[in-house]
């Protein structure tokens, strides 16, 4: 028996080498051919996280901090690394209802079983503390640390803008992915790239439970975050403040620029919102609120808003016309209460006659600039209408008009500065005269503009013909600063002068009386813009002083009805409050009644404080 | 004196060393298993690796006094060991420790000993003493009977425990029967039905057909008794299916390689007919007709399986471990193919492993140990391993041969059997290629009780070996 089955020990032997051979193949096929698994124990052991950046930090011209950050607790999931858990303590503790948190769950799946998404945002930080201590009963879930925005004013949100989740669009962009925030408006989107810093990533050692059990290569792969850079904006914060509170329940906007700089000093929209209402869970109940705010508090008037400059253009007129030499600064022309131009009458107020340059800037006088229009558009050095009007076009573009002005404001409009064939079309005709677009010269009619180029063109006057791209943000970097350009008009410099002189006439004892300081000599110039539905509006700009002027201001009010009744003394105090540092005493009655004015709703003027019943996070 | 150093140059060094280093690996793995920095000392007591530290020394100790006992203490007390251990079995099922849904284990002096790991020599030690008396005939029916008796009772005892595992260990004794003469038919019979319903759903059908082209190849190699032969076909083999994989490329058939193979594995049967016919080879013929009576079934195995309904799928793919659902039962498989095939060639390096760290690998000390070996050592590692206990099991069938005594001779077949089952069912789960049963890999896996009755199993052998002179019977 012993001897005659002995062959079967090969057999058996035979066997156990064609398991191990089987079993050595499907270790081959296993470790080396397939790559799958590699991928896999990656994704069962490492989690990478995302270490956001500090958003950088916006400052005042006086380094006065304005916009900070607040941490804030999203609570994510990664769907596949989630099992059975208690739902009832998790939605005690979050606060939220059991359909809701498997809502959010289900889309979580839907989005992607290996990526995390957020299931609740913004934790408070007493139920973050809660939280923490019981994260570890429910794997799949962990917390992600974010900075929202925290703002030190209650306006200038058109200013700042605010911050919110990536869009699709947004997502385009490799450094974004989805829940991640990013600028949506204002400084925060323009500056986006600056204040956002440099994602970092950690990589971290899981267990089957998703508990961190140490960092991979001891962290050797992990990237820090950079810190975003802060903004050093040009604004004073006290100087806007002051302005918000005089443009309280009126329409309109104010800008401020420091005239050898181009600095922006002052930007403000009025009505404006507080940024704060920006922030937080009620971010989108509140955007809803003020999208439907009939006074359109979302709308920036500064840089968006389409104006009529009205009489503020008349120093462009008297400058064009003096660099054409069709007047000199003692041309005079008549006006009795207003003149006929080919049988069109054009209406002016009552004042002396005839007058010259200086006076007739002093008065506004309407007839004599288009007395001055008339003489450049038929200027024989010219062939014909349509070509002088170019002429005179291409000057007006110069001070800014008809195309953006600076570069950070990304919703800035161009204005209109209609070209001749504008008005070939609009008049069917290419035979026209300048009676039919006369308007124009006294900055009416087609032409508009924005309180930027506005603005932009006082800031000209004080500078005797040129200057800066206005800018709210200092730059820090040579690319930034390439961007700003000092521009020369064509524009002899004297006759700036004679425009100078003629708007300290205007304050000292013309329209613009009620911006008069006792202690500097402003340089100022009213408007009133006709209006055709509501009362007309009122228009100021000034700059001061008069020798080596450090500020330049326009100041726009809806339906102001005259320039000299809200914009000039609005703009005459902030213009003492920035050179002066305080109103003087004999002005405070002045700046009470701007502070009571209620334009938006003149009736009840008693609840005018109560702007905002908005709900603040 | 004399007896003792005639002892030891008796003795089979090459298979204690062996021992010595496999014991000494699996430590070195258990460690890495449960490395946790805060416990790093290799004999810290509250951790697996410092438990197993003296389970080794104790182990170490238990061999060196069954080298020390006189050999005929183990052939005359074979039945009563048996019967003390089949006690204790009995005794666990009333008394045992109920752990992870089985009652197997038993308190004995403030150690937790689980009896069905030393059930296993104990009934090799039973099963060589009834095979080897004179009057044992295994194509006899009271033989049959007999045997039947005395591997049946620990079955029935381990089923009794809840622990179908252990149970089926006791199948490997087919092999010791196959040795000692029981027809081949039965063991291919049990190992076909077994193998091809399992592999069938298993693998891709590349991995089958290869199977069981292999299977037929062996068996053609039984019959015929000629290597020369074999080499032949599988030389033709080799040609047919390269040839097939040039023309799948020349003609861009887009064929899948099991195909091809099928292909090949006709052309080549239908060429043999010639030869079988001028050879007159009637059982080449039935093995040829057998081998397609084998990838038909595997074919109607898969077209059965896909109509079943999902559900009937699932409780299929259960019970083989196949990893479907990654989350629920295939979970254990899953998770283990990760960690061995994250190994690469040469592995992450001691105590690098990511997978069986971070207990992403359940079991990972114990019945999933491999695992470790695999993602830290790699694909050189696991196959080092495999190549061991290969070695350690034909060293065992070569030694068993050598006896002059059958008791010896069969006792020797037990050792390699009820290794060769563990190996290749714990290896076999752990790469996805067995179904999960919750057997430990000998000398790897954590635990005293298996440790202990694997070190027992083996140097009692040592020891019958080392007198392998002196004894006839």
């Amino acid at each position: 028996m012993n001897q005659k089955f002995v062959y079967r020990q090969s057999v058996i032997i035979g066997i156990i080498v064609v398991i191990a051979l089987i079993y050595v193949i499907q270790l081959f096929n296993l470790q080396i051919i397939d790559d799958s698994y590699k991928f896999s124990a990656i994704n069962n052991s490492q989690r990478v996280e995302t270490e956001y950046p500090a958003r950088g930090l916006i400052f005042d011209r006086n380094n006065r901090l304005l916009v900070y950050n607040q941490a804030a607790y999203d609570l994510q999931i990664i769907p596949r690394q989630m099992s059975a858990f208690d739902t009832t303590e998790l939605i005690t503790i979050l606060g939220i209802s059991k359909e809701n948190l498997i809502r959010e769950i289900r889309k979580a799946k839907r989005y992607s079983r290996y990526k995390s998404s957020t299931i609740v945002s913004q934790i408070t930080d007493d139920k973050y503390a809660m939280l923490q201590e019981k994260l570890y009963k429910y794997p799949g879930f962990f917390i992600q640390t974010r900075t929202l925005r925290k703002y030190n004013t209650n306006h200038s949100g058109d200013v700042y803008g605010y911050i919110g989740e990536v869009g699709q669009g947004d997502l385009k962009d490799p450094y974004y992915s989805a829940g991640d925030y990013i600028g949506i408006n204002g400084l925060e989107k323009t500056y986006e790239n600056v204040l956002r810093g440099t994602k970092g990533k950690r990589i971290l050692l899981v267990d089957n439970y998703n508990r961190i059990k140490g960092s991979y290569k001891d962290g050797e792969e992990d990237e820090p975050a950079e810190v975003g850079e802060n903004l050093y904006t040009t604004l004073d914060i006290d100087l806007q403040e002051y302005a918000y509170k005089l443009m309280q329940n009126k329409k309109g906007g104010i800008i401020a620029i420091e005239p050898s700089t181009g600095e922006i000093l002052l930007k403000v929209s009025a009505p404006g919102y507080d940024p704060n209402l920006m922030v937080g869970l009620q971010r989108t109940a509140n955007y809803r609120k003020l999208q439907q705010d009939t006074t359109l508090p979302l709308f920036d008037r500064t840089v968006m808003g389409i104006y009529s400059p009205g009489s503020i253009f008349k120093t462009v007129m008297a400058l064009v016309g003096m660099e054409e030499k069709v007047i000199t600064q003692h041309t005079m022309f008549e006006c009795h209460g207003g003149s006929y131009f080919n049988r069109q009458f054009m209406k002016c107020h009552y004042h002396e006659s005839p007058l010259a340059l200086r006076a007739a800037i002093e008065h506004s006088c309407n007839p004599y600039f288009v007395n001055v229009y008339r003489r450049l558009l038929e200027n024989p050095k010219y062939n014909g209408v349509r070509d002088a009007y170019d002429i005179w076009r291409n000057y007006v573009a110069s001070f800014g008009f008809g195309k953006k002005v600076s570069f950070e404001f990304l919703n800035e409009g161009n204005g209109f500065l209609p070209s001749q064939d504008y008005f070939d079309k609009k008049l069917k005709t290419k035979n026209w005269f300048y009676t039919y677009i006369m308007s124009l010269a006294i900055g009416q009619g087609e032409f508009s503009a924005t309180l930027l180029q506005m603005a932009n063109l006082v800031a000209i006057l004080a500078n005797n013909g040129h200057y800066i791209t206005p800018h709210i943000v200092r730059p820090t970097d040579a690319e930034h600063a390439e961007k700003i350009d000092t521009n020369y008009l064509n524009i002899n410099n004297q006759y700036f002068g004679i425009i100078a002189d003629a708007m300290e006439d205007a304050v000292k004892s013309g329209t613009a009386k009620s911006a008069h300081s006792d202690s500097i000599v402003i340089c100022g110039k009213t408007g009133t813009i006709q209006n055709n539905s509501g009362p007309d509006h009122s228009a100021f700009f000034a700059f001061a002083p008069k020798e080596n002027p450090k500020i330049a201001i326009l100041v726009y009010v809806e339906n102001g009805v005259w320039g000299s009744r809200y914009a000039a003394p609005i703009a005459g105090l902030i213009i003492e409050k920035y050179l002066l540092g305080d109103i003087p005493t004999k002005k405070r009655y002045l700046e009470k009644s701007m502070l009571q004015a209620n334009l938006i709703n003149p009736t009840n003027e008693k609840n005018a404080t109560s702007e905002n019943n908005l709900t603040e996070e | 004196m004399e007896r003792q150093t005639k002892l030891i140059r008796n003795l089979d060094w090459f298979t204690i060393i062996l021992y010595i280093v496999m014991v000494f690996l699996g430590w070195l793995n258990i460690y890495a298993a449960v490395y946790d920095e805060n416990h790093n000392s290799i004999f810290d007591i509250s951790q697996r690796y410092g438990k197993q530290m003296i389970w080794i020394l104790f182990a170490f100790i238990l061999g060196i006094v069954i080298i020390l006992t006189d050999s005929k203490f183990f052939t005359t007390f074979s039945f009563v060991i048996y019967g003390i251990v089949m006690a204790s079995l009995i005794a666990v099922i009333y008394a045992g420790l109920e752990v992870n849904g089985s009652r197997s284990w038993i308190r004995i002096a403030g150690f937790q000993i689980q009896p069905t790991e030393f059930s296993k020599f104990a009934t090799a030690l039973a099963v060589a003493n009834l095979m080897s008396r004179h009057n044992f005939r295994i194509m006899r029916f009271k033989s049959v009977l007999q045997l039947g008796l005395i591997v049946g009772i620990p079955i029935l005892l381990i089923l009794l425990q809840n622990d179908t595992g252990s149970a089926l260990v006791f199948c490997s004794f087919l092999l010791v029967f196959y040795r000692e003469g029981m027809h081949g038919s039965i063991l291919l019979l049990f190992f076909c039905t077994v193998l091809l319903f399992i592999f069938t759903l298993l693998y891709s059908p590349m991995t089958v057909l290869l199977m069981i082209i292999l299977g037929t190849l062996g068996s053609f190699l039984y019959y015929r008794h000629s290597r020369q032969e074999l080499f032949t076909v599988i030389l033709a083999l080799s040609a047919t299916f390269l040839f097939g994989i040039f023309l799948n490329w020349l003609f861009d058939l887009k064929k899948e390689y099991s195909n091809i193979l099928l292909y090949s594995y006709a052309v080549i049967c239908v060429v043999s007919i010639y030869f079988i016919y001028k050879n007159k080879m009637k059982h080449i013929i039935m093995l040829l007709l057998a081998s397609w009576l084998c990838i038909c079934s595997t074919i109607t195995v898969d077209y059965v399986f896909d109509r079943l309904q999902p559900h009937q799928q699932k409780r299929i793919n259960n019970l083989l471990g196949i990893d479907s659902d990654i989350t629920g039962a295939g979970y254990n498989v899953h998770q283990s193919k990760i960690a061995i095939g994250s190994g690469g060639f040469s592995g992450k390096g001691f105590l690098e492993g990511t997978q069986t760290k971070f207990n992403f690998v359940p079991e990972q000390s114990t019945d999933f140990i491999y695992c470790t070996i695999g993602e830290e050592w790699g694909f050189l590692g696991s196959t080092t391993v495999i190549l061991l206990f290969v070695i350690l099991m034909i060293r065992i069938i070569k030694l068993a041969e050598r006896q002059r005594s059958a008791f010896s001779r069969i006792y020797g077949y037990c050792v390699a059997a009820i290794f060769f089952f563990h190996v290749a069912v714990n290896i076999g789960m752990t790469i996805g290629m067995a179904p999960v049963i919750g057997i430990p890999l000998p000398f790897f896996s954590y635990g005293g009780s298996s440790l202990w009755a694997f070190t027992i199993l083996l140097f009692i052998f040592l020891r019958l070996d080392a007198n392998r002179l002196q004894v006839f019977r």
